[in-house]
């Protein structure tokens, strides 16, 4: 399916991460977003505040974000594409219904421009501090997919990804951005309408009364029926069967649950998604995503230039988290360094995937402010060095 | 005799009869709601495929996966900031939140006001049975002055709220309040406010005959109805402020207290943007159609 052209905006812009994020939100589709403002988030909200009278669709400020991230899952089953906005702590207050939106199999997208925490932290600086939240931080068993856009570019583009991937997979997505990537301006291309492929709503093609809300096709994932379509649709945030009635028994639990788990997992490697840079003869890899990736480029060119054989794996999809790739890896690199803008989160992940084959070592800090590369060079340098041990990761 | 054959049939049609027993205590009031919603939804002759109903979580909340119309279970206390987005998607919905006090005005309280302050055009219906039946009977801000809950086990000495007071003043176009024993005005005041354009709150005080009433030795269920029945005095276009319940020996108010006009939501906000933007507006109709 072809992007609508009322939301797209076509041409070179110049423009930061927050507004084109909002751009991409539109061209995705995307026509309902319930918001409450908050740094350094809000300009996304702004915007399409202001675009969306102009394309059709709905702009709500909700009384807090609890309300916003559900009044989105009302527009979505009433059949719109929606999405909310936020930043920490509000994050931490729509954490309620991420597990809503998982158990209901609600296609949503969250976005997080990641400010420096824990409570009100660092409201105008950055980090990447939510990203084990935006994988755990509700409670329950369930998946979710978590992508990281590096530039104000990648905020556009991502955003129709998160979108594709929610519709694919009628599951929350969360856009991970950081305040950095968020007010950063640079060049934003953004292409015509037919240029832009959507991932259409999974609609029910069955008869209206032979519709069960929760009938999952051979991939896990069940169509969906929109309210008012006569379908007599039974959305239950409780444990329930096919039909959306509750069934309070572990047999159910296992059946539903497993199958929201594997839903993600059975596709993972259709969800993954990495780029890498100077991966084949590589003794130390940097993991890194986000606007971090980019600074550990620059690490990666400085070390080449030593002459130490480093690469780059930059993760675009952080969750799923590439565990077969990081496995593949860890037998062939002697250490990875995780860079990131936290004091160790997916470095956890590495290290649990890379199953003590490679060191794995940790180039973080608590946020407020990008790495230098030579913070990364210098983990870098250390991973290499034969007095380094594997599995540790200093602060 | 042919004619209540037909409710009959058409009551049956608009339950999810597969799914009886349902979980409520015999004696509870919430069936008895439930029967006067869906005969308000008859008489009134209100498209049931276009009726969604949002419910939060509790007792009262159950009462969205025993009807046969698009039901939504969701999360406690949010029911109806789940049903503006479901009416303001689709402006064709005839959309419905119906729940416990707790569930509408202690974890939900901030939704129910803004929901009433925007004018959002759904029905609203609150089971008020003075406590919280699901969890076992606890405290609730309905509870009434030296009535005890689990969490309250001396009696209550906080102020309850005055539901009706509060829709009135935060802006809802139509504010009723009935109890369990008042079937045929409340099926009538159902049936008036899903005719209504605007927040309509429809309160009912009904009987938690397992916890509220047995812990309080209230009585039985029909003791309640009693109680309500002798208790009641009907007064309509009351000023909200008398509607106030702080005890057991207070008259109970019940009635329509107010009925006005006032542009929801989506006519504000249209008339609104088509002044300030003019032709560059477009207004959003609702979803377009699927393949069902
Ligand atoms: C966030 C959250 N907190 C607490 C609960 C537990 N809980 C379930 S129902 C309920 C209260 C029910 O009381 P009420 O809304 O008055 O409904 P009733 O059962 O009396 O009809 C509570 C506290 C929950 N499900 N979710
Ligand atoms: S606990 Fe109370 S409110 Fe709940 S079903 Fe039983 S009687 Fe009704
Ligand atoms: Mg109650």
């Amino acid at each position: 399916m072809k992007a609508d052209t009322k939301g797209v905006l076509t041409g070179l812009h110049f423009m930061d991460g927050d507004h084109s994020c909002c751009e991409g939100l539109l061209a995705a589709g995307c026509r309902f977003i319930g918001g409450y403002p908050i740094t350094p988030s809000t300009e996304v909200v702004e915007r399409f505040a202001e675009r969306i009278p102009k394309v059709g669709g709905v702009f709500i400020q909700m009384e807090d974000e609890i309300a916003s991230s559900i009044v989105i899952q009302g527009a979505v089953w009433a059949g719109l594409k929606a999405a909310t906005v936020t930043s920490g702590p509000g994050f931490s207050l729509m954490m309620e219904h991420i597990g809503l939106a998982a158990m209901t199999e609600t296609p949503c997208v969250f976005v997080n421009v990641q400010r420096g925490g824990p409570s009100t932290g660092l409201p105008t600086l950055p980090a990447q501090s939510d990203m084990m939240q935006a994988k755990w931080g509700s409670h329950g068993d369930y998946e979710i997919i978590a992508v990281s856009p590096n530039s104000p570019q990648e905020c556009f583009d991502f955003a129709i990804l998160a979108f594709n991937y929610a519709e694919q997979y009628r599951v929350p997505v969360m856009l991970m951005m950081d305040e950095c990537v968020g007010h950063m301006y640079e060049r934003v291309k953004i292409p015509s309408a037919d240029e832009i492929e959507l991932v259409e709503r999974r609609w029910a093609t069955c008869a209206a009364g032979e519709y069960l809300t929760y009938k999952p096709d051979a991939d896990l994932v069940p169509r969906m029926a929109k309210a008012g379509d006569g379908c007599r649709i039974l959305v239950e945030s409780l444990t329930h069967d096919e039909r959306g009635y509750p069934v309070i028994t572990p047999q159910a639990q296992k059946k539903l649950v497993s199958r929201l788990v594997n839903k993600i997992k059975n596709n993972a490697h259709k969800i993954y998604k990495y780029e890498e840079y100077k991966i084949e003869d590589a003794e130390v890899i940097v993991v890194s995503y986000g606007i971090t990736s980019r600074v550990a480029f620059k690490a990666v060119e400085l070390a080449r230039q030593k002459g130490i054989k480093a690469g780059l794996l930059r993760l675009i999809v952080v969750w799923p988290f590439p565990e077969k790739k990081i496995e593949e890896l860890a037998a062939k690199t002697k250490a990875f360094v995780t860079a990131e803008m936290n004091l160790g989160q997916i470095v956890l992940e590495v290290e649990r995937c890379a199953h003590g084959k490679a060191k794995t070592l940790l180039a973080g800090h608590a946020g407020g402010t990008v790495h230098r590369p030579e913070e990364i060079l210098e983990v870098i340098e250390k991973a290499i060095s034969p007095n380094s041990s594997v599995g540790i990761w200093e602060l | 005799m042919t004619q209540t054959l037909e409710l009959k049939d058409k009551m049956e049609g608009l339950l999810r009869t597969n799914r009886l027993p349902h979980v409520w205590c015999s004696g509870c009031g919430i069936g008895i709601v439930l029967n006067s919603f869906l005969r308000a939804l008859i008489a009134s002759e209100t498209d049931e495929n276009k009726v969604a109903v949002s419910c939060g979580i509790g007792c009262t909340a159950r009462i969205s996966g025993y009807m046969n119309i698009d039901g939504f279970h969701m999360t406690h206390g949010r029911a109806l900031a789940f049903a503006t987005g479901l009416k303001l998607a689709n402006p064709a919905l005839k959309t419905v939140a119906i729940g416990g006090d707790g569930d509408m005005i202690a974890i939900g309280g901030n939704h129910f006001i803004h929901a009433a302050r925007r004018n959002i055009d759904m029905l609203v219906i609150c089971v008020n049975n003075f406590n919280y039946g699901m969890t076992g009977g606890q405290a609730a801000p309905t509870t009434t002055k030296e009535s005890c809950g689990t969490t309250a086990p001396y009696g209550s000495f906080e102020n309850p709220f005055n539901l009706p007071f509060i829709a009135d003043a935060c802006g809802a176009v139509y504010v009723a309040r009935w109890t369990a024993f008042h079937v045929r005005q409340l099926q009538l005041s159902i049936q008036e406010a899903l005719k209504k354009k605007g927040f309509s709150f429809i309160e009912i005080f009904s009987q938690c005959t397992e916890l509220f009433l047995r812990k309080n030795k209230y009585g039985a269920g029909l003791d309640e109805m009693k109680f309500f029945k002798q208790n009641s005095v009907i007064k309509n276009g009351a000023d909200t402020r008398e509607a106030e319940f702080n005890s057991r020996n207070d008259k109970i108010v019940v009635g329509k207290f107010v009925d006005r006009e006032r542009p929801d939501f989506k006519e504000s906000m249209d008339g609104y943007f088509g002044k300030v933007l003019k032709d560059k507006f477009i207004r959003y109709e609702g979803p377009l159609q699927t393949k069902i």
